[in-house]
């Protein structure tokens, strides 16, 4: 059988999906039998080198750079997956789109972070702003905000057992299935 | 006077006057904000002290209600209805004429305190939209010239009374029938384009609550069960059915209420029945009372209405001096009964939920209109814990009729299923807009043609949380069998967008909600988002999957009848009129969401970061130069 082609992001995430994948321990050796990895932070490729069968997403998006990889993904998958809550949902980044109840709401969080707040330490008062710095987002969007996904896969993290049924389902070519058990987090 | 103590004087008189009992909190707070002109946190204070209550539980009370105010209100409060009817009406026209002549926007107050400006929903004057509150005066058809001259008027005198109706002169005329009576005094119209047999006919006053006494309370129920009267106030339940729940249970006290709230968008059935009928309605409270053995009725009087309440009070006490209500009403009417029955009006104050049953419960004990849990349901344990029979208005007046003429009389109307007439509120499109009383089962072309609907399309039966229908279901007849209704009926022709209807329908359940169950409070919001995603051309074909889908959720895990009618709207238009829906539904290839737009969502952080985008703006190296 032809090895899939695996992609993954993290984009306004904080790497523990990403972390947690490799807690799927020794399996790995048994999933490297059957696929390979394309794009992803795990092999440093920073660019699609061909067309994949899954790609896995990490985190929503709460700058550009985030939508213009989200979209490079969706071009270039056959499956995307949502993966963990800041994906499905925003998890915590989308927070700041709680300050709703404010002309500047954008301006309003950016104060707040680097300015405003009574922990900041920030004595020339600025607020990063490189050229390099993608621009960030009126709000926080969730992945399917964005673009359409097949599944999500839900978890903050999902565990290392819940991201190796559902790779090695999708790997055949089936949907994940999850015991409720597997994703029962409480 | 020191504010403070003059809030205070005010306050304690208001609570005093109603026992300083905080299950009178509506009574209290309406006294309080006539008098005042808004509920302030002061005046909450001194309400909680005065009924031994928390200033949090009084504040939780005038939240609720869309009449009452925190901050001070202009003298005159304008309330303009923006039902889709009005809209229809050219509702626009006239906000816009309020805003330029009083010179402020929707939700602001006059600098001089005269006026405050807002928007209500329904106000039940569907059928001589577009129609304004000012305060409790009703003004309809209203017309931007009207506008001018309303406010000019109130500018000059400061008084309500001179814009009101007059018979000779004066900016407008009374309507018809009681309308002109002295404590009414009002434009409103009653609109009676078709009398039927029972409740716009001519009756014997009295006459079925003699007839009742005459029985035995067992047999007045029995002979209202045997009669087949269900409810006309939307769920249709055999009301001889509620009435033995609520006698068989064990109690001290029992309650008969009367519900007249009528919120559901273009239903003003209950006004007409409530301006030219109440002694009949009073009747069949007593008739209720008489048969489930209950001392105290409440009439529950949506706020919209209350230009009603002097009249009623006086319909009220003229019962009382005849004997008909109070101690001894039996001797009156010539029986041995020697029971005693009183009624007090309860005045709502703007909220929808409040018609539903346990919510209007909750609301004339004074707490905020939320619906109750049920079991245990109010004939088992309603008003304050005793058993409690809620009925509509129409329903009430079908009663004395049905102790006058007998069941078979009352079986010969209507279908098998549905005994009786059924009153329509019929607006919208058409040249005879107005109430119609027909015989269950007529079908809805027939009342299009009585209504000279001629080149309806569409038909919102039962109001926003009814049926949205098309001309393959005109033939549909009007009864429990088929489409139930209650009461509402209004006409649109194919120029009206419906998507149009049924997005204001949805901002109407939203507003409304009292946002106890998520599945209510936010399903709505998205069913309202993925519509105006529609609408807005960026829909796919899987999003009616996606509203169906939330729509069966919402209904399925919402506490009350709000949530388990407001995705209905949408549900049944999508069924009726699905080539609406299609025309603009696309599908997307790419994968991308249409409803994201990358543009708008960077344009905020453009002007924070003063720089352009190196993705998504194809010209910044440009931009970047010239800076
Ligand atoms: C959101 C909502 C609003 C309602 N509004 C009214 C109303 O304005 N008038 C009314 O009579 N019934 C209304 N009802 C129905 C009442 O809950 C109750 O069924 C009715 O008053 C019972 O009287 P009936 O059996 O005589 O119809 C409403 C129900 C819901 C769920
Ligand atoms: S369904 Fe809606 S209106 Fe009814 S109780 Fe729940 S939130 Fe309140």
């Amino acid at each position: 059988m032809k090895k899939k082609r695996i992609a993954t992001a993290s984009l306004a995430g904080c790497f523990g999906c990403h972390m947690s994948l490799l807690d799927i321990d020794e399996r790995i050796i048994d999933l490297m039998k059957v696929a390979e990895f394309d794009r992803s932070p795990l092999n440093d490729f920073k660019k699609f080198t061909r067309r994949c069968d899954i790609g896995l997403i990490e985190g929503g998006c709460c700058n550009e750079d985030n939508v213009h990889v989200l979209r490079e993904f969706r071009k270039n998958c056959d499956v995307l997956v949502a993966v963990g809550q800041c994906a499905i949902m925003g998890g915590l980044p989308v927070m700041r789109n709680a300050i709703m109840h404010s002309d500047d709401p954008l301006r309003e969080c950016l104060d707040e972070a680097y300015r405003a707040s009574p922990k900041v330490m920030n004595p020339d008062n600025q607020i990063p702003n490189d050229p390099a710095l993608p621009l960030l987002l009126d709000k926080v969007y969730t992945v399917v905000d964005v673009v359409k996904v097949d599944y999500q896969i839900p978890g903050c993290p999902p565990s290392g057992d819940v991201l190796w049924t559902a790779l090695t389902a999708l790997i055949k070519g089936e949907p994940p299935e999850l015991d409720w058990a597997l994703i029962k987090y409480d | 006077m020191e504010p403070s103590t003059y809030t205070q004087g005010i306050v304690q008189e208001a609570c005093r006057r109603f026992g300083n009992d905080a299950h009178r909190m509506m009574d209290i707070l309406w006294e309080v904000q006539d008098r005042l002109g808004c509920i302030d946190g002061q005046a909450m204070e001194c309400i909680a002290a005065e009924t031994g209550s928390y200033r949090v539980e009084v504040e939780g009370v005038v939240t609720f209600y869309a009449f009452f105010a925190t901050t001070p209100q202009g003298q005159f409060i304008i309330r303009i209805c923006e039902d889709i009817i009005d809209r229809h009406a050219g509702v626009e026209e006239i906000r816009a004429a309020f805003e330029k002549t009083l010179g402020i926007a929707v939700g602001q107050t006059t600098n001089d305190g005269l006026f405050s400006l807002h928007l209500t929903p329904c106000i039940g004057m569907c059928d001589q939209a577009p129609a304004v509150l000012i305060n409790d005066l009703v003004v309809t058809g209203l017309t931007p010239g009207k506008v001018s001259k309303i406010v000019s008027t109130l500018k000059k005198s400061r008084n309500l009374n001179d814009i009101k109706p007059q018979s000779k002169g004066g900016l407008f005329k009374p309507g018809e029938g009681n309308n002109q009576h002295p404590l009414i005094r009002s434009m409103v119209k009653n609109n009676i384009r078709l009398a039927g047999e029972i409740l716009l006919n001519t009756y014997s006053p009295e006459a079925g609550l003699a007839g009742a006494l005459q029985q035995t309370p067992a047999e007045v129920v029995e002979m209202i069960l045997a009669s087949g009267l269900r409810g006309r106030g939307g769920a249709g339940f055999s009301t001889g059915r509620k009435w033995q729940m609520a006698a068989a249970t064990e109690a001290e006290e029992r309650y008969v209420i009367c519900n007249a709230d009528e919120g559901e968008p273009g239903t003003f059935k209950d006004r007409v029945l409530l301006t030219e009928k109440a002694d009949l309605l009073f009747e069949g409270m007593t008739i209720a009372a008489y048969a489930v053995g209950a001392r105290h009725g409440i009439l529950y009087l949506r706020g919209e209405y209350r230009y009603l309440r002097p009249y009623l009070e006086h319909c009220l006490e003229e019962r009382r001096k005849k004997g008909l209500l109070g101690a001894n009403i039996g001797k009156t009417v010539g029986g041995q009964y020697d029971g005693e029955f009183d009624i007090r009006i309860q005045i709502g104050a703007g909220a929808y939920i409040c018609g539903e049953e346990s919510s209007l419960i909750s609301s004339c004990e004074g707490r905020r209109g939320e619906p109750k849990n049920r079991p245990p349901y109010p004939v088992q344990s309603g008003y304050l814990g005793y058993p409690t029979v809620v009925n509509n208005v129409e329903t009430l007046c079908n009663v004395p009729r049905i102790l006058e003429k007998g069941i078979s009389w009352f079986r010969s109307i209507g279908t098998s299923e549905s005994a009786g007439t059924k009153l329509h509120s019929v607006s919208g499109d058409c040249s005879r807009p107005g109430i119609y009383e027909l015989p269950m089962g007529c079908t809805v072309q027939e009342l299009l043609d009585l209504a000279g609907a001629k080149d309806s399309a569409c038909v919102q039966v039962g109001g926003a949380s009814g049926d949205m229908i098309g001309r393959t279901e005109f033939g549909r007849r009007l009864c429990f069998e088929d489409l139930p209704t209650a009461g509402a009926f209004m006409s649109f022709t194919q120029t009206r967008n419906i998507l149009e209807i049924v997005d204001y329908y949805m901002h109407f359940f939203i507003e409304e909600s009292c946002g106890y169950c998520t599945p209510c409070r936010v399903g709505n919001v998205f069913m309202k988002k993925g519509l105006e995603k529609i609408i807005q051309g960026q829909g796919e074909p899987s999003d009616l999957e996606y509203l169906k889908d939330l729509g069966k959720t919402i209904i399925e895990t919402s506490r009350c009848g709000l949530g388990h009618t407001s995705p209905k709207p949408i549900l049944t238009s999508m069924k009726h009129f699905p080539l609406v829906y299609a025309a603009l539904l696309k599908e997307r290839p790419d994968g991308l969401q249409a409803g994201f737009n990358i543009q708008h969502a960077l344009d905020e952080s453009r002007i924070i970061a003063k720089r352009r985008s190196l993705i998504y703006d194809p010209d910044y190296s440009k931009s970047e130069k010239a800076d």
